[in-house]
């Protein structure tokens, strides 16, 4: 579902000497239907960044990143977002919403851009948070006002609320409870179950030893870091 | 389930090509080509004086480009005699100006300054008019108990919500915004956001929106145009562009926002 291929990335900073810095040299990896693969590796070797380039978030200088039938290098910015919608879906460890808006609308909103009626889209929502133990008096105020770890909830809700065929988590159960990191973990087995392909960045080992079924050390991939 | 949206497949619904504005010798716009997608938004940003309003105000008809090609839906606007050219204006197309006092009618009730635009399209039952407008003002969250009043007697942020809905009524298919949430609060801009992404969900509508505020692009854009001196530097994915800016003026802008 997740294939990478020689992929290659530096950045560039045009307002600093023009300096270019290689991040990424010749990686590769494949992630199949209902299976997890974590990402490793030191911090700065580059597990963020190659989840961005996966979601197109990131450009990549070589190679190729295909998910689903899309090769994400090379694709138009309407073909990602048309992929972002229904195909690949996204945990990041950042909630960014638009101010004001209640909890539920931003949970319900990837199913309403699908064109699911705003009933059921909803409904679907109010089952997630429930899951997540996001108490239902808050769900008509903006997350922006939530703690952390509520923040991180919301954002999974909205993470999990389509069954994406393909799906990035960058530390889903960072700054959770015990109660609520199992109520994460069992999401994650649920996808998994119904054959979701699942790229992760996971700190807590105990959750990567029980979800991933693969581990992918990102040092390999780093130009001067690689053995 | 479909993998691939139609809209993949759907034809642009505008496409500019090597659109051009000289003020003199000094350049307004200059070789700026695009394609818009339905229901895509497209935001221009760049500092002032880099074009942006030049050419958001010659896409919209409002000024003549010197050369260039504008289609939309197939039909080659800069060509169209000049009485088609103003129905597209008042239906299928739409303009928010970033003062509400450019888009309305001050001395006009609200209730008037959304049916004039219906009655501009042929609507002539004044019940009719005056539900939908009531109807629309509901929807811009203005209360059906203001539908008499005069703009002058609102808030910016009314206003602004009514030059929108005045503009939205028709159901124009392309939408053009010169900095909507300019001129507003920053609680008023967050609210004027939230109904902005509904209604272009909701309706699905394309929009080209210009504005210097990288946030509301981020929260607001499909895809990203930079531009600088009059030219395009860069295009792409919003939060791409944003996220891994290629040129140096993009790095720089992007790099230039203080973070709250």
């Amino acid at each position: 579902m997740i294939e990478i291929r020689n992929l290659s990335k530096s950045f560039t900073l045009h307002n600093q000497g023009s300096a270019a810095i290689p991040v990424m040299a010749d990686a590769h990896l494949e992630v199949a239907p209902g299976e997890c693969v974590g990402l490793i590796g030191r911090s700065g070797a580059g597990k963020s960044t190659l989840m961005r380039m996966v979601y197109g978030n990131y450009l990549a200088q070589e190679g190729s990143i295909r998910v689903g039938d899309l090769d994400v290098v090379s694709a138009e910015p309407r073909q990602i977002i048309a992929l972002r919608r229904a195909v690949l879906g996204h945990v990041s460890q950042f909630l960014r919403v638009v101010p004001r808006v209640p909890t539920l609308e931003v949970v319900a909103e990837p199913l309403l851009r699908l064109g699911v009626p705003a009933d059921q889209a909803r409904a679907r929502a109010a089952r997630l948070l429930t899951r997540l133990n996001i108490p239902e008096r808050l769900w008509t105020l903006s997350p922006t006002t939530f703690s952390g770890g509520e923040q991180q909830r919301v954002n999974i809700a909205r993470g999990f609320v389509h069954d994406y065929p393909a799906l990035l988590l960058d530390e889903p159960t960072a700054s959770l409870d015990a109660r609520n990191r199992e109520e994460v973990l069992r999401l994650i087995e649920e996808a998994k179950a119904r054959g979701a392909a699942i790229l992760g960045i996971f700190h807590d080992e105990a959750a990567r030893d029980r979800v991933c079924d693969r581990l992918v050390d990102v040092t390999a991939f780093t130009p001067g870091l690689a053995a | 389930m479909t993998l691939m949206p139609n809209a993949i497949t759907a034809a642009p619904l505008l496409s500019v090509r090597g659109l051009t504005r000289r003020y003199g010798a000094r350049i307004g716009c200059a070789d700026v080509s695009f394609d818009l997608y339905p229901g895509e938004v497209l935001g221009i940003v760049g500092e002032s004086g880099s074009g942006k309003s030049t050419l958001l105000s010659c896409l919209a008809g409002l000024q003549p480009p010197d050369q260039g090609k504008i289609l939309f839906d197939g039909t080659d606007v800069l060509t169209l005699p000049e009485a088609e050219r103003r129905r597209l204006l008042r239906g299928d197309w739409a303009y928010v100006h970033q003062n509400p006092r450019d888009g309305l009618r001050m001395g006009v009730s609200a209730g008037g300054n959304v049916g004039e635009r219906l009655m501009a399209v042929g609507a002539r039952n004044y019940g009719a008019i005056r539900a939908t407008a009531t109807d629309w003002l509901g929807r811009v969250e203005i209360a059906a108990d203001r539908i008499d009043d005069r703009p002058s007697a609102f808030s910016g942020g009314m206003q602004q919500r009514l030059q929108i809905a005045r503009n939205l009524v028709t159901g124009p298919r392309l939408v053009f915004m010169d900095e909507p949430t300019g001129g507003l609060d920053v609680s008023v801009q967050a609210r004027l956001l939230d109904l902005l992404r509904g209604l272009v969900r909701d309706l699905g509508l394309s929009v080209v929106i210009v504005t210097h505020d990288l946030a509301v692009v981020r929260l607001l854009a499909d895809r990203l145009m930079v531009m600088k001196s009059g030219r395009v530097v860069e295009t792409g994915l919003t939060d791409q562009v944003l996220d891994d800016p290629q040129h140096a003026y993009t790095q720089l802008l992007v790099s230039s926002v203080l973070q709250v």
